[in-house]
């Protein structure tokens, strides 16, 4: 793995930024995040953003994704200006394009494996027959087949990661987005997980941004980006 | 499908904290009915009064008797049809605590007045024919154990000494808020004994009944009776029955005043504690809510979400309140013996407690609703971890 590399034929950007800044409010205090940046990633690249803390890699990840909105600068993913996007939009854009990974699984404690990996679909017009279909997919995909009617207080750190992974994947999404996927798991439980996400880019050309600390999962992303005071820097 | 699979099991999360926020809402909807319940006992009378009877009592006090030969000239006016006098006894039966209302009545045409008051023939003979004869309904009968025969000794307070009746007739309810806790005698019998034992209280009554033929002027004749007295010793005062018995409940309105206020507090004391449960669970939830949020689902989800779970709980408590408020009522109304002459759980009281909870179930989940789905994704995903 190389530093700004891609080992895929030229394809076209999928998230396109230009001159990106945003700043947040700290009393009265304007503190700067992200400065000026520009920034093309391709279709079914696999991304990983490395940075200090308060680098600001977890907030441009967050506006890739559509969950905050920048100050300043145009910000086009799959096509769309989501800068410019509503919050109503912004969320079935979300529900359509976006995968979302977190570093806390973030699941529904309250709904089992399945019911969790469902819970996208319930935002599309499938059947209930064809959610079933999609979501045993997925869990067999993961490796979780027979841990679907568990929930995830039954289920270790890597298995937790990993339903949140077949969540991430039930709707096809354009872009998937991780934060730090791997930063709550032991050694093992983080080698499976970017062996995981490592295929979904492979295997099946998901686009993925990965947001990490650790430059053991950055070595599975094709291209490296990092950040410094809110600025991209060679890497 | 999920949305009400969320609720219920986010509902049963905390099942300690569900179950006393329950307990507490059971307790208040609970209360809330009986406290009601013993409002509309208060205004009973005002609710059984027939709108063809008119009351004439002394236009200075309801305390201050009028002749009794007033009774031919109150007949005498146009559109009357009947006339009987009546008196509030208020006698002790062995304890002051054993009360009952009771009546010295003209009892042909009293009773020819208030049909609701369902008599066997027979009996309403034999009473008829026995001047110490009383007529008992049949919650008091029930409640002292009252046959037919048994004598009822009465210590006069109003009307002073010992007084005996022998139980003729046992009355039934004709209708549903018919009062048969009453008793009734003679209103002859007590007119002799009192030109026996206090001459210069005799041949006066408390009150009279009047039934119209025309209902509709009701309010010309009651003008017309008291024109009869305008300027007599005892002038009169001529109402509806049901205005008379709401004056009569009005004398103590404040205690009514205060017991309603009192159900409303418990319900504004269980929606303080029920905004409590809603606001802890919802910043509980937050990251929840902002991972909803992030996946698609809009913040009207969401919100929907904490009413839900908030309406569930609310819900729980109500079915569970009203269900307890029949039982616990009967029993306090047992308890209270004839103090209550009919407590039962109305319809509209019901329909109040459900009001309430769906009031509580919406209040108490407004503010944290409107939190949870107004948080800021990135905000809300903070908090986890």
């Amino acid at each position: 793995m190389s530093s700004d590399t891609s080992r895929s034929a030229p394809r076209p950007p999928i998230i396109e930024i230009r001159n990106l800044s945003k700043s947040y409010r700290r009393g009265a205090q304007i503190v700067p995040v992200l400065s000026d940046i520009t920034l093309d990633i391709l279709s079914g690249d696999f991304v990983a953003l490395m940075g200090p803390s308060g680098s600001g890699k977890s907030t441009l990840l967050n506006l890739i994704a559509g969950i905050d909105k920048p100050d300043g600068g145009s910000l086009r993913v799959a096509g769309a200006d989501i800068a410019a996007m509503s919050e109503a939009d912004l969320a079935d854009w979300r529900a359509e394009h976006v995968g979302f990974i977190f570093q806390f699984y973030n699941l529904m404690p309250v709904l089992t494996a399945f019911e969790n990996v469902e819970l996208p679909l319930m935002l599309t017009r499938l059947t209930a027959r064809e959610r079933k279909d999609h979501v045993e997919t997925a869990l067999e995909m993961v490796g979780l087949a027979d841990r679907m009617d568990h929930y995830p207080s039954e289920l270790s750190g890597g298995q937790q990661q990993r339903v949140a992974i077949a969540r991430a994947v039930i709707t096809d999404p354009t872009i998937l987005v991780a934060d730090e996927p791997t930063g709550d798991l032991d050694r093992v439980s983080a080698e499976d997980i970017l062996n995981l996400m490592d295929r979904l880019n492979s295997e099946l050309g998901k686009t993925i941004v990965m947001v990490t600390h650790d430059p053991n999962a950055a070595r599975y992303a094709r291209s490296l980006r990092h950040l410094e005071k809110g600025v991209l820097t060679e890497g | 499908m999920h949305f009400f699979k969320l609720i219920t099991r986010n509902t049963l999360r905390h099942k300690l904290r569900t179950a006393l926020t329950v307990l507490g809402l059971v307790i208040a909807f609970l209360s809330f009915g009986l406290l009601q319940t013993i409002v509309d006992a208060w205004y009973h009378g005002a609710e059984a009064a027939a709108p063809n009877r008119l009351i004439t009592r002394n236009a200075v006090s309801l305390t201050i008797p009028l002749p009794k030969h007033y009774r031919e000239k109150v007949r005498a006016v146009q559109g009357v049809k009947t006339v009987a006098a009546a008196n509030w006894f208020a006698g002790v039966y062995k304890d002051p605590k054993n009360f009952f209302p009771q009546f010295a009545v003209e009892a042909v045409p009293y009773f020819s007045m208030y049909p609701e008051y369902r008599l066997a023939e027979d009996e309403f003979r034999d009473f008829l024919r026995d001047r110490k004869g009383a007529v008992v309904g049949r919650k008091l009968a029930q409640t002292f154990g009252f046959k037919v025969g048994d004598v009822v000794p009465l210590k006069g307070t109003i009307f002073p000494g010992n007084w005996d009746f022998v139980v003729r007739a046992i009355y039934d309810a004709g209708e549903e808020k018919t009062d048969t806790s009453l008793l009734f005698f003679h209103w002859d019998y007590l007119n002799e004994t009192m030109k026996q034992r206090f001459p210069l209280r005799a041949n006066q009554t408390g009150i009279f009944i009047v039934e119209v033929n025309d209902v509709d002027r009701a309010a010309a004749i009651s003008e017309d009776i008291d024109k009869q007295f305008k300027n007599s010793t005892a002038e009169t005062l001529t109402e509806t029955e049901q205005a008379f018995q709401i004056g009569f409940v009005k004398q103590t309105e404040a205690i009514v005043i205060a017991i309603r206020l009192v159900s409303f507090v418990v319900i504004f004391i269980i929606l303080a504690v029920m905004a409590n449960t809603m606001a802890m669970t919802a910043r509980e939830r937050l990251g929840e809510y902002a991972t909803l949020k992030a996946l698609g689902f809009g913040p009207g989800y969401v919100a929907a979400l904490i009413f839900g779970e908030s309406l569930a709980i609310a819900a729980v408590g109500c079915v569970i309140g009203i269900a307890l408020t029949f039982p616990i009522g009967e029993w306090f109304a047992g308890e209270m013996g004839t103090l209550f002459p009919v407590f039962e759980v109305s319809t509209e009281t019901v329909a109040l407690q459900a009001a309430c909870a769906l009031a509580v179930g919406l209040i108490a989940a407004a503010l944290p609703a409107r939190r949870a789905a107004g948080v800021r994704i990135v905000e809300g995903l903070r908090s986890i971890g």
